[in-house]
């Protein structure tokens, strides 16, 4: 007996309507929701890295490296989750060996490799050479040797060389930024493209994909900073904060008018697919698109961080003046909100364009499992996985501004005769 | 089962007759399978045919002088199901309701307005009678992979798994297939399914392994009304070009620019 | 060159080498040949076994129930339709045998009435018409033709003559209006019957001044629908009330 059978047959019983035999089950489910909801993360967090490093908004460079780590963790385990969900995982490298021009997941691979090889980790080394190079030097021995092999043994600290490692980091980085847009934008048009599903097929869902993905990524990184200055005891930069709060309410905004946009067309035009999407929205998707995505996962952070946001200033004050302490909880709870209302988005897409068939006259009903690869472990899994790997790259390779200044002060001390 | 040339012929079993007498006589001279069968006459012994069968086609077999497809009357379409039962039966795909390389639809098409379609375990055992009031049109449909001249699914396939072959007929390579199923995700017709077993991507073949062979696909060979009309389009003389030449043809989604090569004569606008 | 881009070259260098070799040792001999895929894919799908064999692999052997077939109404069926796949047992005849169905249930498969079958296919009721006994003992699936040709119309005209007996036009007979020859009954390709070809035709009944029962709705033929003959717009075997 098939071991799918049995959810199979349950959900037999649940389909509303007319639905093609084929569509009983339900072909890409939670691991492929989680993977958009990650590479989503990567670009989203270097963007922000990139706010720092080439539109130069000094307010948010204590997040820079942060950043960068943040979006490096996320990208070791992006492709963790389209290994599990594969058929023949042992296969994927085919992907690499014969890959389809034609196909925009065959660029995957490609996309993938570039982003992680040449713009990220490159980018990271050169910005953290100089300090992998001294912290070679000292401290444990495991660390140090850790460091020595980061460098790739190119120890010459001279001001030329320095000079090079910020021209080069700064050059990635503007080539990191339209990577990272395709990084994150060949995944919306991996849906947008499929004309046989209405529910996706669209232009703007690379676009849409694109700025969740940067709203979900600062989101991150806010949440992230403040943790870490929790963890350390260290006070939050309330600068920085409102800087990356800010920025956040602006990605917000336009990501809002995009999904309103899309919403607001399919209403407008009312193709035929118009009737059974209504159903599936209203009978499949209320809770996670209606009350995650929309209100709590949009409007509620657009309504709080515009209150209490010093972006917007009328007067030298924001619209309702709050003082630090409410302001770091407005923004720690719009983040988390942001979270779940991305993933929600996420969900939404992938999920929602499978509830319906492709006849357009009947809704299916997705069963989540628990156990299994497909199941709800494996992805909370894959999903805390990035942290952990984000806990080690922050302790071989602290991006903490202060852990910086001491560098240079040991620096100067070894460097100073006597 | 309006005869449209000779409304007045005495046939009444269709053009069968004539092309089955026609298609015997060149299958016997020309079939793999003769110099077998004969020897089975003979001598009254098997012969090695299970080994005939799997060899590869003989060396005579073209693939480039052929381009398949398929013709649809669902007005002929009775829905007893035995195609879907043949399909399953030779193609030895899994017998849960979950898994079909071809179905039958019934439309209901109610005077209220209202639409009905279903398709109990893809029309396999045929179908439950239904009541016959209220009822502004019904027929059946049988659907199956298209076999698109221009296929969303060999477009979207990452590594070149699925792919259209010489003579027209859309393949999966089960040995190189990763299970990705992007490509069932862009087939519009539903046609396509991931194999619980061998987790790779499955559908339809026009039954390639009997077409090298010079057979038909197990569908059109039990269909009893000849509801189902295999040809090639390269093939000037053919029940399939007759079809084409006397009926309305529609397609399948046909805003979607897929040229599907299963052509459905005088197709209800109903049938998506 | 500088220490830093030394070092990254020799790095991506041996990546890329990685790459090249494991393409040309990994990438299957065939890949490529006639398209972006593996050529001998083809072949291990063309040598799947087949399970049908053909009605012609059938008459090699069984060629007297392939000739008589011939003439009779199920001539146009495959025999491995009712008698299931017959490709093993076309190997080895005397080791694998087919199945001979002869239980009621498979002969309704196909002949059940269902109003989504085409108008004429022959079908029967399934409870009115001789349950439970199975269809074999009248008919002779090679050669099926009814043993007595069916005096009423709606033997298989099922679906109109349930119709027309909740109409109107109930107390007409089909005959009325539909000249039939007898065979008809026997071979129904062989003699269509005629059908109504002019307005006056209903009129008969209709017109005004026609010499038929009171209670039957009148219409001026010269003004009511002079364009249209009166089955365009009027149902015969179903009309509306007045």
């Amino acid at each position: 007996m098939i071991s799918a059978a049995q959810p199979l047959t349950e959900v037999l019983q649940q389909i509303k309507g007319y639905i093609y035999p084929n569509e009983v089950e339900l072909q890409w489910g939670l691991l492929v929701v989680v993977y958009p909801y990650v590479t989503g993360l990567v670009a989203g967090a270097f963007i922000l890295a990139s706010l720092a490093r080439v539109f130069n908004v000094r307010e948010v460079q204590p997040t820079y490296r942060l950043s960068l780590l943040t979006a490096l963790a996320f990208l070791i385990v992006a492709p963790l989750p389209l290994l599990a969900h594969l058929g023949h995982p042992e296969r994927s490298f085919e992907i690499f060996l014969t890959p389809n021009l034609n196909s925009a997941m065959a660029m995957f691979g490609f996309i993938y490799a570039w982003y992680l090889m040449v713009v990220l980790l490159l980018e990271i080394w050169f910005d953290y050479r100089k300090d992998a190079v001294l912290w070679a030097r000292q401290g444990k021995s495991w660390l140090r040797f850790l460091h020595r092999i980061f460098t790739l043994g190119a120890n010459d600290l001279s001001e030329r060389s320095l000079r090079l490692d910020r021209r080069a980091g700064r050059l990635i980085t503007l080539i990191g930024i339209p990577s990272a847009f395709l990084l994150h934008g060949y995944v919306g048009f991996i849906f947008g493209s499929v004309k046989a599903n209405p529910w996706w097929s669209s232009v703007l869902i690379p676009i849409v994909f694109l700025f969740s993905a940067i709203v979900s990524g600062i989101a991150m990184v806010l949440l992230l900073y403040m943790l870490s200055c929790l963890v350390r005891r260290r006070d939050v930069d309330m600068t920085c904060a409102d800087k990356l709060a800010s920025f956040l309410l602006y990605a917000l905004i336009v990501d809002f008018s995009l999904e309103m946009l899309d919403f607001i067309h399919r209403l407008y035009a009312a193709e035929e697919s118009i009737h059974i999407l209504s159903q599936m929205i209203s009978n499949r998707l209320f809770l996670s698109l209606i009350v995650l995505q929309v209100l709590l996962g949009t409007v509620l952070p657009l309504l709080f961080l515009t209150l209490v946001s010093p972006a917007f200033r009328t007067h030298g004050r924001a619209v309702v003046k709050a003082p630090a302490e409410l302001r770091r909880l407005v923004y720690f709870g719009s983040a988390m909100l942001i979270q779940m209302g991305i993933f929600s988005t996420r969900w939404n897409v992938v999920i929602g364009g499978q509830l319906f068939s492709k006849s357009l006259r009947g809704l299916t009903v997705f069963k989540l499992e628990l156990l299994g690869v497909e199941g709800f472990f494996m992805s909370a899994l894959l999903l805390l996985l990035p942290f952990v790997i984000l806990y080690l790259l922050v302790v071989v390779l602290p991006p903490w501004p202060d852990r910086e200044a001491q560098v240079e002060a040991a620096n100067s001390a070894e460097t100073a005769p006597g | 089962m309006r005869n449209r040339v000779c409304p007045s012929c005495p046939c009444d079993h269709g053009d069968k007759s004539e092309s089955a007498r026609l298609d015997r006589r060149d299958f016997l001279s020309k079939s793999l399978l003769a110099p077998a069968a004969l020897l089975v006459v003979l001598e009254g012994k098997p012969a090695d045919k299970a080994a005939a069968a799997e060899a590869p086609p003989p060396a005579a077999y073209d693939p480039t002088r052929h381009n398949y497809a398929m013709g649809i009357d669902p007005g002929k379409c009775i829905g007893c199901g035995r195609c879907v039962e043949a399909c399953k039966t030779e193609n030895d795909v899994p017998r849960e309701p979950f898994y079909f390389r071809t179905w039958i639809e019934r439309y209901v098409i109610q005077t209220d307005g209202e639409t009905v379609v279903t398709s109990p375990n893809g029309g396999i055992g045929g179908f439950a009678p239904t009541t016959e009031t209220g009822i502004l049109r019904t027929f059946f449909v049988p659907k199956l992979c298209n076999q698109c001249t221009n296929p969303p699914c060999v477009q979207v396939c990452p590594v070149g798994a699925t792919f259209t072959s010489q003579d027209g007929v859309v393949l999966v390579d089960g040995s190189y297939c990763i299970g990705c199923r992007y490509c069932i995700q862009a087939c519009p017709y539903g046609a396509r399914f991931l194999h619980p077993v061998t987790h790779t991507a499955e559908k339809c073949t026009f039954c390639y392994h009997r077409l090298v062979k010079g057979l038909v696909p197990a569908c059109v060979e039990v269909c009893p009304t000849q509801a189902r009309i295999f040809g090639d389009l390269k093939e000037q003389a053919s029940p399939l070009s007759r079809f084409t030449r006397f009926n309305p043809i529609q397609v399948l989604k046909a805003h979607l620019n897929t040229e599907p090569k299963v052509y459905y004569a005088n197709l209800d606008g109903e049938v998506r | 060159m500088p220490q830093q881009i030394w070092r990254l070259l020799v790095v991506f260098g041996l990546l890329v080498a990685a790459l090249v070799l494991a393409r040309h040792f990994l990438i299957p001999k065939t890949f490529g040949e006639v398209g972006h895929y593996r050529a001998a894919a083809v072949d291990s799908i063309a040598a799947r076994k087949v399970k049908y064999a053909g009605r012609e692999t059938c008459a090699i052997c069984h060629d007297d129930i392939a000739r008589n077939h011939g003439g009779h109404r199920h001539a146009g069926l495959s025999c491995e339709v009712c008698h299931g796949s017959g490709a093993a047992h076309a190997d080895a005849p005397s080791d694998v045998h087919l199945q001979t169905p002869r239980q009621r249930a498979q002969c309704l498969l196909c002949h059940a009435y269902d109003p989504s079958r085409p108008t004429g296919f022959p079908q029967i009721d399934p409870v009115a018409h001789n349950a439970p006994k199975p269809c074999v003992g009248c008919h002779n699936p090679h050669a099926p033709e009814p043993p007595r040709a069916p005096e009423e119309c709606g033997a298989c005209h099922g679906q109109i003559a349930r119709t027309k007996a909740v109409s109107p036009h109930a107390v007409l007979a089909c005959t009325q209006c539909h000249q039939t020859e007898k065979r008809h009954m026997v071979n129904p390709a062989a003699s269509r019957p005629s059908k109504p070809a002019s307005r006056e035709f209903c009129g008969q009944c209709h017109a005004r001044g026609a010499p038929s029962s009171k209670e039957i709705p009148r219409v001026d033929l010269e003004t009511h629908g002079q364009r249209y003959v009166c089955w365009q717009c009027h149902y015969p075997h179903s009309p509306e009330l007045k």
